[in-house]
Protein backbone atom coordinates (compact mmCIF):
# COMPACT_ATOMS: atom_id res chain seq x y z
CA UNK A 1 0.00 0.00 0.00
CA UNK A 2 1.23 3.47 -0.90
CA UNK A 3 0.54 6.92 0.45
CA UNK A 4 1.34 10.32 -1.05
CA UNK A 5 3.18 12.55 1.40
CA UNK A 6 5.53 14.53 -0.83
CA UNK A 7 5.76 15.11 -4.59
CA UNK A 8 9.07 13.28 -4.52
CA UNK A 9 7.39 10.05 -3.37
CA UNK A 10 7.05 9.18 -7.06
CA UNK A 11 10.10 8.55 -9.22
CA UNK A 12 10.26 10.35 -12.58
CA UNK A 13 9.13 7.14 -14.30
CA UNK A 14 6.20 6.67 -11.90
CA UNK A 15 5.29 10.30 -12.36
CA UNK A 16 5.31 9.92 -16.14
CA UNK A 17 2.93 6.98 -15.80
CA UNK A 18 0.64 8.95 -13.48
CA UNK A 19 0.56 11.95 -15.84
CA UNK A 20 -0.08 9.62 -18.82
CA UNK A 21 -3.02 8.16 -16.92
CA UNK A 22 -4.33 11.66 -16.13
CA UNK A 23 -4.15 12.55 -19.82
CA UNK A 24 -6.00 9.35 -20.75
CA UNK A 25 -8.70 10.25 -18.21
CA UNK A 26 -8.93 13.72 -19.75
CA UNK A 27 -9.39 12.23 -23.22
CA UNK A 28 -11.64 9.30 -22.26
CA UNK A 29 -13.64 10.28 -19.17
CA UNK A 30 -16.40 7.72 -19.85
CA UNK A 31 -13.89 4.87 -19.63
CA UNK A 32 -13.18 5.76 -15.99
CA UNK A 33 -16.70 6.79 -14.94
CA UNK A 34 -17.30 3.67 -12.83
CA UNK A 35 -13.72 2.70 -11.97
CA UNK A 36 -14.22 3.42 -8.26
CA UNK A 37 -17.82 2.26 -7.91
CA UNK A 38 -18.39 1.14 -4.34
CA UNK A 39 -15.26 2.93 -3.08
CA UNK A 40 -15.33 5.81 -0.62
CA UNK A 41 -12.99 8.78 -0.24
CA UNK A 42 -12.86 10.43 3.19
CA UNK A 43 -11.85 14.08 3.03
CA UNK A 44 -10.49 14.99 6.46
CA UNK A 45 -9.97 18.73 6.33
CA UNK A 46 -8.86 20.12 9.68
CA UNK A 47 -8.68 23.57 8.11
CA UNK A 48 -10.84 24.98 5.35
CA UNK A 49 -9.67 24.69 1.77
CA UNK A 50 -12.63 24.70 -0.54
CA UNK A 51 -10.67 24.23 -3.74
CA UNK A 52 -8.51 21.31 -2.65
CA UNK A 53 -11.36 19.52 -0.92
CA UNK A 54 -13.78 19.95 -3.81
CA UNK A 55 -11.24 18.84 -6.39
CA UNK A 56 -10.55 15.63 -4.45
CA UNK A 57 -14.27 15.04 -4.05
CA UNK A 58 -14.94 15.80 -7.72
CA UNK A 59 -12.17 13.37 -8.66
CA UNK A 60 -13.74 10.54 -6.65
CA UNK A 61 -17.25 11.32 -7.89
CA UNK A 62 -16.00 11.36 -11.51
CA UNK A 63 -14.66 7.86 -10.89
CA UNK A 64 -18.07 6.65 -9.71
CA UNK A 65 -17.09 6.52 -6.04
CA UNK A 66 -18.57 8.39 -3.13
CA UNK A 67 -17.24 10.82 -0.54
CA UNK A 68 -17.62 11.57 3.16
CA UNK A 69 -15.71 13.77 5.56
CA UNK A 70 -15.49 17.10 7.36
CA UNK A 71 -14.26 20.49 6.30
CA UNK A 72 -12.98 22.08 9.50
CA UNK A 73 -11.52 20.94 12.80
CA UNK A 74 -14.54 22.41 14.64
CA UNK A 75 -16.82 19.89 13.01
CA UNK A 76 -14.54 16.92 13.75
CA UNK A 77 -13.56 14.96 16.82
CA UNK A 78 -10.30 16.96 16.87
CA UNK A 79 -12.33 19.63 18.65
CA UNK A 80 -12.78 17.09 21.45
CA UNK A 81 -9.04 16.50 21.55
CA UNK A 82 -8.81 13.27 19.56
CA UNK A 83 -5.36 12.50 18.18
CA UNK A 84 -4.70 12.16 14.46
CA UNK A 85 -3.66 8.52 14.95
CA UNK A 86 -6.96 7.62 16.65
CA UNK A 87 -9.03 9.49 14.07
CA UNK A 88 -7.35 7.71 11.18
CA UNK A 89 -7.73 4.26 12.67
CA UNK A 90 -11.45 4.92 12.98
CA UNK A 91 -11.89 6.49 9.56
CA UNK A 92 -10.07 3.54 7.96
CA UNK A 93 -13.09 1.46 9.06
CA UNK A 94 -15.42 3.69 7.02
CA UNK A 95 -13.53 4.58 3.84
CA UNK A 96 -11.10 3.17 1.26
CA UNK A 97 -8.82 6.18 0.85
CA UNK A 98 -8.26 9.47 2.70
CA UNK A 99 -7.34 12.98 1.60
CA UNK A 100 -6.14 14.91 4.64
CA UNK A 101 -5.45 18.59 5.13
CA UNK A 102 -4.08 19.62 8.50
CA UNK A 103 -2.59 22.86 9.80
CA UNK A 104 0.17 20.95 11.61
CA UNK A 105 3.15 19.94 9.51
CA UNK A 106 3.68 16.19 9.32
CA UNK A 107 0.13 15.31 10.43
CA UNK A 108 -0.55 13.21 7.29
CA UNK A 109 2.65 11.28 7.98
CA UNK A 110 1.36 10.40 11.44
CA UNK A 111 -1.91 9.35 9.82
CA UNK A 112 -0.07 7.18 7.26
CA UNK A 113 1.87 5.43 10.02
CA UNK A 114 -1.39 4.28 11.63
CA UNK A 115 -3.56 3.77 8.58
CA UNK A 116 -4.64 0.60 6.84
CA UNK A 117 -5.82 2.62 3.80
CA UNK A 118 -3.90 5.03 1.52
CA UNK A 119 -3.48 8.62 2.73
CA UNK A 120 -3.14 11.59 0.39
CA UNK A 121 -1.50 14.63 1.93
CA UNK A 122 -3.81 17.44 0.81
CA UNK A 123 -1.61 20.07 2.47
CA UNK A 124 0.06 20.18 5.87
CA UNK A 125 0.70 23.70 7.10
CA UNK A 126 3.54 25.37 5.23
CA UNK A 127 5.19 22.03 4.57
CA UNK A 128 3.97 20.01 1.58
CA UNK A 129 1.10 20.16 -0.88
CA UNK A 130 1.96 17.34 -3.29
CA UNK A 131 -1.31 17.21 -5.23
CA UNK A 132 -0.82 20.86 -6.19
CA UNK A 133 2.62 19.98 -7.53
CA UNK A 134 1.18 17.07 -9.51
CA UNK A 135 -1.41 19.48 -10.90
CA UNK A 136 1.29 21.96 -11.92
CA UNK A 137 3.37 19.26 -13.58
CA UNK A 138 0.40 17.90 -15.49
CA UNK A 139 -0.59 21.40 -16.64
CA UNK A 140 2.91 22.21 -17.88
CA UNK A 141 3.43 18.84 -19.56
CA UNK A 142 -0.02 18.83 -21.20
CA UNK A 143 0.17 22.38 -22.53
CA UNK A 144 3.88 22.61 -23.31
CA UNK A 145 4.36 18.98 -24.25
CA UNK A 146 7.42 18.60 -22.04
CA UNK A 147 8.87 19.08 -18.58
CA UNK A 148 12.43 19.69 -19.79
CA UNK A 149 14.03 22.53 -21.79
CA UNK A 150 12.02 25.24 -20.07
CA UNK A 151 12.69 28.64 -18.54
CA UNK A 152 10.38 28.97 -15.58
CA UNK A 153 9.68 32.21 -13.74
CA UNK A 154 8.37 31.93 -10.20
CA UNK A 155 6.88 35.15 -8.96
CA UNK A 156 5.63 36.54 -5.67
CA UNK A 157 5.99 34.96 -2.27
CA UNK A 158 8.87 32.59 -2.78
CA UNK A 159 9.70 32.50 0.91
CA UNK A 160 6.53 31.05 2.39
CA UNK A 161 5.02 29.67 -0.83
CA UNK A 162 5.18 25.93 -0.34
CA UNK A 163 3.77 25.29 -3.83
CA UNK A 164 6.84 26.98 -5.26
CA UNK A 165 9.23 24.97 -3.08
CA UNK A 166 7.58 21.68 -3.99
CA UNK A 167 7.43 22.55 -7.69
CA UNK A 168 11.13 23.37 -7.79
CA UNK A 169 12.00 20.12 -6.00
CA UNK A 170 9.93 18.14 -8.47
CA UNK A 171 11.21 19.94 -11.57
CA UNK A 172 14.94 19.78 -10.89
CA UNK A 173 14.76 16.09 -11.82
CA UNK A 174 14.23 17.09 -15.45
CA UNK A 175 16.92 18.25 -17.90
CA UNK A 176 17.87 21.69 -19.08
CA UNK A 177 15.71 23.90 -16.91
CA UNK A 178 16.33 27.52 -15.99
CA UNK A 179 14.63 29.26 -13.11
CA UNK A 180 14.02 32.97 -12.74
CA UNK A 181 13.09 33.82 -9.17
CA UNK A 182 11.06 37.01 -9.08
CA UNK A 183 10.43 38.33 -5.59
CA UNK A 184 10.98 41.28 -3.28
CA UNK A 185 14.04 40.96 -1.05
CA UNK A 186 11.86 40.07 1.98
CA UNK A 187 10.18 37.15 0.20
CA UNK A 188 13.21 35.56 -1.50
CA UNK A 189 13.39 31.81 -1.95
CA UNK A 190 14.86 30.30 1.26
CA UNK A 191 18.59 29.60 1.20
CA UNK A 192 18.12 25.88 1.70
CA UNK A 193 16.15 25.59 -1.54
CA UNK A 194 18.62 27.73 -3.47
CA UNK A 195 21.64 25.84 -2.15
CA UNK A 196 20.41 22.32 -1.41
CA UNK A 197 18.05 21.97 -4.35
CA UNK A 198 19.09 24.30 -7.18
CA UNK A 199 22.87 24.52 -6.73
CA UNK A 200 23.29 20.93 -5.67
CA UNK A 201 21.52 19.80 -8.85
CA UNK A 202 23.45 22.31 -10.99
CA UNK A 203 20.25 24.01 -12.08
CA UNK A 204 20.89 27.57 -13.28
CA UNK A 205 18.79 30.33 -11.73
CA UNK A 206 18.76 34.06 -11.38
CA UNK A 207 16.99 36.29 -8.92
CA UNK A 208 15.30 39.50 -10.00
CA UNK A 209 13.03 41.97 -8.28
CA UNK A 210 11.27 43.43 -11.34
CA UNK A 211 8.86 41.16 -13.15
CA UNK A 212 9.24 43.16 -16.39
CA UNK A 213 12.90 42.25 -16.57
CA UNK A 214 12.17 38.53 -16.56
CA UNK A 215 9.04 38.29 -18.71
CA UNK A 216 10.56 38.22 -22.24
CA UNK A 217 12.62 35.09 -21.50
CA UNK A 218 10.00 32.92 -19.86
CA UNK A 219 8.21 29.79 -21.11
CA UNK A 220 6.21 29.55 -17.89
CA UNK A 221 5.27 32.26 -15.40
CA UNK A 222 4.10 30.76 -12.12
CA UNK A 223 2.37 33.46 -10.07
CA UNK A 224 1.70 33.09 -6.36
CA UNK A 225 -0.43 34.90 -3.84
CA UNK A 226 1.12 36.62 -0.86
CA UNK A 227 -0.63 34.61 1.85
CA UNK A 228 -1.91 36.60 4.78
CA UNK A 229 -1.92 33.55 7.06
CA UNK A 230 1.85 33.12 6.71
CA UNK A 231 2.60 36.58 8.16
CA UNK A 232 2.82 37.27 11.86
CA UNK A 233 2.63 40.97 11.26
CA UNK A 234 -0.26 42.70 9.45
CA UNK A 235 1.96 45.64 8.47
CA UNK A 236 4.40 43.40 6.56
CA UNK A 237 1.52 41.69 4.78
CA UNK A 238 -0.04 44.97 3.64
CA UNK A 239 3.33 46.18 2.36
CA UNK A 240 3.97 42.98 0.35
CA UNK A 241 0.57 42.04 -1.01
CA UNK A 242 0.51 44.43 -3.97
CA UNK A 243 4.15 44.10 -4.92
CA UNK A 244 3.41 42.28 -8.18
CA UNK A 245 0.35 42.71 -10.33
CA UNK A 246 0.32 41.01 -13.70
CA UNK A 247 -1.75 43.03 -16.16
CA UNK A 248 -2.29 43.27 -19.92
CA UNK A 249 0.54 45.73 -20.35
CA UNK A 250 3.06 43.43 -18.72
CA UNK A 251 1.74 40.48 -20.72
CA UNK A 252 2.80 42.37 -23.88
CA UNK A 253 6.41 41.88 -22.78
CA UNK A 254 6.02 38.10 -22.69
CA UNK A 255 6.44 35.72 -25.60
CA UNK A 256 3.29 34.63 -27.43
CA UNK A 257 3.47 31.09 -26.07
CA UNK A 258 4.40 31.81 -22.47
CA UNK A 259 1.91 30.21 -20.06
CA UNK A 260 0.68 31.85 -16.86
CA UNK A 261 -0.02 29.43 -14.02
CA UNK A 262 -1.34 30.16 -10.55
CA UNK A 263 -2.28 27.67 -7.82
CA UNK A 264 -5.33 29.83 -6.97
CA UNK A 265 -7.04 31.44 -5.19
CA UNK A 266 -5.92 34.66 -6.80
CA UNK A 267 -6.39 37.91 -4.93
CA UNK A 268 -5.14 40.79 -7.02
CA UNK A 269 -1.74 39.60 -8.27
CA UNK A 270 -3.27 38.83 -11.68
CA UNK A 271 -5.56 41.47 -13.03
CA UNK A 272 -8.87 40.03 -14.28
CA UNK A 273 -8.18 41.61 -17.67
CA UNK A 274 -5.52 38.91 -18.18
CA UNK A 275 -8.09 36.11 -17.81
CA UNK A 276 -9.13 36.30 -21.47
CA UNK A 277 -5.56 36.03 -22.70
CA UNK A 278 -5.10 32.51 -24.15
CA UNK A 279 -1.79 32.31 -22.28
CA UNK A 280 -3.61 32.52 -18.93
CA UNK A 281 -4.15 28.87 -18.08
CA UNK A 282 -4.86 28.97 -14.34
CA UNK A 283 -8.47 27.89 -14.70
CA UNK A 284 -7.43 25.05 -17.02
CA UNK A 285 -4.91 24.22 -14.33
CA UNK A 286 -7.77 23.75 -11.84
CA UNK A 287 -9.30 21.26 -14.26
CA UNK A 288 -6.02 19.38 -14.59
CA UNK A 289 -6.06 19.24 -10.79
CA UNK A 290 -9.12 17.01 -10.95
CA UNK A 291 -7.64 14.73 -13.65
CA UNK A 292 -4.41 14.26 -11.77
CA UNK A 293 -6.26 13.51 -8.51
CA UNK A 294 -8.37 10.95 -10.38
CA UNK A 295 -5.17 9.33 -11.63
CA UNK A 296 -3.74 9.46 -8.12
CA UNK A 297 -6.78 7.82 -6.51
CA UNK A 298 -6.67 5.01 -9.10
CA UNK A 299 -2.94 4.55 -8.60
CA UNK A 300 -3.09 4.46 -4.80
CA UNK A 301 -6.07 2.13 -4.82
CA UNK A 302 -4.24 0.01 -7.41
CA UNK A 303 -7.23 0.04 -9.76
CA UNK A 304 -6.48 -0.59 -13.42
CA UNK A 305 -8.91 0.25 -16.21
CA UNK A 306 -8.43 -1.47 -19.56
CA UNK B 1 49.69 12.37 54.34
CA UNK B 2 46.70 13.01 52.10
CA UNK B 3 47.73 13.81 48.55
CA UNK B 4 46.02 16.69 46.81
CA UNK B 5 44.68 14.52 43.97
CA UNK B 6 41.31 13.15 42.96
CA UNK B 7 41.17 9.39 42.68
CA UNK B 8 38.33 7.38 41.31
CA UNK B 9 38.56 3.61 41.53
CA UNK B 10 38.79 1.25 38.59
CA UNK B 11 35.61 -0.16 37.17
CA UNK B 12 35.26 -3.83 36.41
CA UNK B 13 32.71 -3.65 33.59
CA UNK B 14 31.38 -0.61 31.80
CA UNK B 15 32.53 2.46 29.88
CA UNK B 16 34.94 5.32 30.23
CA UNK B 17 33.92 8.23 28.09
CA UNK B 18 37.03 10.33 27.57
CA UNK B 19 37.81 13.58 25.76
CA UNK B 20 34.44 15.08 26.48
CA UNK B 21 34.47 18.79 25.82
CA UNK B 22 34.90 20.51 29.20
CA UNK B 23 31.54 21.40 30.69
CA UNK B 24 29.52 19.01 28.53
CA UNK B 25 29.51 15.99 30.84
CA UNK B 26 26.18 16.85 32.47
CA UNK B 27 24.54 17.11 29.03
CA UNK B 28 25.79 13.63 28.23
CA UNK B 29 24.64 12.37 31.63
CA UNK B 30 21.18 13.63 30.68
CA UNK B 31 21.17 12.36 27.06
CA UNK B 32 22.29 8.88 28.11
CA UNK B 33 19.63 8.94 30.84
CA UNK B 34 22.21 7.90 33.41
CA UNK B 35 20.01 9.30 36.17
CA UNK B 36 17.61 6.45 35.44
CA UNK B 37 20.28 3.76 35.91
CA UNK B 38 20.98 2.14 39.24
CA UNK B 39 24.72 1.95 38.75
CA UNK B 40 27.90 3.68 39.74
CA UNK B 41 28.66 6.80 37.67
CA UNK B 42 31.59 9.14 38.17
CA UNK B 43 31.75 12.50 36.49
CA UNK B 44 35.07 14.27 36.33
CA UNK B 45 34.90 17.86 35.23
CA UNK B 46 37.74 19.99 33.93
CA UNK B 47 40.40 17.31 34.08
CA UNK B 48 43.80 18.30 32.64
CA UNK B 49 44.30 17.24 29.03
CA UNK B 50 47.35 17.65 26.82
CA UNK B 51 45.19 17.56 23.72
CA UNK B 52 42.27 19.70 24.85
CA UNK B 53 43.62 21.80 27.72
CA UNK B 54 40.82 20.56 29.91
CA UNK B 55 38.20 17.92 29.41
CA UNK B 56 35.41 16.03 31.13
CA UNK B 57 35.37 12.28 31.72
CA UNK B 58 32.49 9.99 32.66
CA UNK B 59 32.99 6.52 34.11
CA UNK B 60 30.01 4.24 34.12
CA UNK B 61 30.01 0.87 35.82
CA UNK B 62 27.28 -1.21 34.25
CA UNK B 63 26.71 -4.22 31.98
CA UNK B 64 27.77 -3.28 28.43
CA UNK B 65 24.36 -3.80 26.88
CA UNK B 66 22.66 -1.40 29.25
CA UNK B 67 23.57 1.80 27.45
CA UNK B 68 22.85 2.86 23.88
CA UNK B 69 25.89 4.86 22.92
CA UNK B 70 24.75 5.72 19.40
CA UNK B 71 23.54 9.06 20.63
CA UNK B 72 27.10 10.05 21.59
CA UNK B 73 27.92 10.29 17.91
CA UNK B 74 25.24 12.95 17.62
CA UNK B 75 26.41 14.87 20.67
CA UNK B 76 30.12 14.88 19.91
CA UNK B 77 31.88 12.32 17.74
CA UNK B 78 35.28 13.31 19.18
CA UNK B 79 34.49 11.56 22.44
CA UNK B 80 36.58 8.45 23.02
CA UNK B 81 34.59 5.48 24.27
CA UNK B 82 36.66 2.93 26.15
CA UNK B 83 34.97 -0.36 26.82
CA UNK B 84 36.02 -1.97 30.06
CA UNK B 85 35.86 -5.64 30.97
CA UNK B 86 37.68 -7.21 33.91
CA UNK B 87 39.08 -3.79 34.80
CA UNK B 88 40.85 -3.51 31.43
CA UNK B 89 40.18 -1.55 28.27
CA UNK B 90 39.14 -4.23 25.79
CA UNK B 91 37.95 -2.02 22.97
CA UNK B 92 37.71 1.56 21.80
CA UNK B 93 34.54 2.40 19.99
CA UNK B 94 34.54 4.83 17.10
CA UNK B 95 31.51 7.05 17.03
CA UNK B 96 29.39 7.66 14.01
CA UNK B 97 26.51 10.02 13.46
CA UNK B 98 23.36 7.99 14.10
CA UNK B 99 20.99 7.87 11.11
CA UNK B 100 17.99 8.42 13.34
CA UNK B 101 17.57 9.79 16.84
CA UNK B 102 14.42 9.27 18.81
CA UNK B 103 13.25 11.30 21.80
CA UNK B 104 16.60 12.88 22.44
CA UNK B 105 15.97 16.30 20.99
CA UNK B 106 12.58 17.90 20.51
CA UNK B 107 11.21 19.63 17.45
CA UNK B 108 10.92 23.34 18.17
CA UNK B 109 8.67 24.13 15.22
CA UNK B 110 5.34 25.25 16.73
CA UNK B 111 3.58 24.21 13.52
CA UNK B 112 4.87 20.62 13.74
CA UNK B 113 2.43 17.81 14.56
CA UNK B 114 4.76 16.76 17.40
CA UNK B 115 3.59 19.89 19.25
CA UNK B 116 0.06 18.49 19.69
CA UNK B 117 -0.13 14.76 18.97
CA UNK B 118 -0.17 12.73 22.19
CA UNK B 119 2.73 10.38 22.84
CA UNK B 120 4.27 10.95 19.43
CA UNK B 121 8.00 10.24 19.36
CA UNK B 122 10.25 13.13 18.41
CA UNK B 123 12.28 11.60 15.60
CA UNK B 124 15.13 13.31 13.75
CA UNK B 125 16.73 11.91 10.60
CA UNK B 126 20.31 12.53 9.47
CA UNK B 127 19.74 14.30 6.15
CA UNK B 128 23.24 15.57 5.43
CA UNK B 129 26.12 13.65 7.04
CA UNK B 130 28.70 16.12 5.69
CA UNK B 131 27.11 19.04 7.45
CA UNK B 132 25.91 16.88 10.33
CA UNK B 133 22.40 18.06 9.62
CA UNK B 134 19.34 16.53 11.23
CA UNK B 135 15.74 17.26 10.30
CA UNK B 136 12.48 16.43 12.02
CA UNK B 137 10.92 13.36 10.43
CA UNK B 138 7.51 15.03 10.33
CA UNK B 139 7.94 18.70 9.43
CA UNK B 140 11.56 18.53 8.11
CA UNK B 141 12.55 21.48 10.29
CA UNK B 142 16.32 21.58 10.73
CA UNK B 143 17.70 20.99 14.20
CA UNK B 144 19.92 23.87 15.26
CA UNK B 145 22.64 22.96 17.69
CA UNK B 146 23.20 25.43 20.51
Amino acid sequence: MRHLMSPLDFSVEELDKLLDLANDIENNPAKYAHACAGKKLATLFYEPSTRTRLSHEAAMLNLGGSVLGFSSADSSSAAKGESVSDTIRTVACYADIVAMRHPKEGAPMVAAAHSSIPIINAGDGGHQHPTQTLTDLLTIRSLKGRLNNLTIGLCGDLKFGRTVHSLIQALVRYDNLNFVLISPEELRLPTYIRHDVLRRNNVPYKEVVRMEEALPDLDILYMTRVQKERFFNEEDYVRMKDFYILDKKKMELASKDMLVLHPLPRVNEISVEVDDDPRAVYFKQAKYGVYVRMALILTLLDIHVD
Amino acid sequence: MVKNTLNIGRISEGFVLDHIQAGKSMDIYKYLRLDKLDCCVAIIKNAKSNKMGKKDIIKIECPLEMIDLDILGFIDHNITVNIIENEKIVDKMSLKLPKKITNVIRCKNPRCITSIEQELDHVFILTDPEREEYRCKYCEEKYHRK
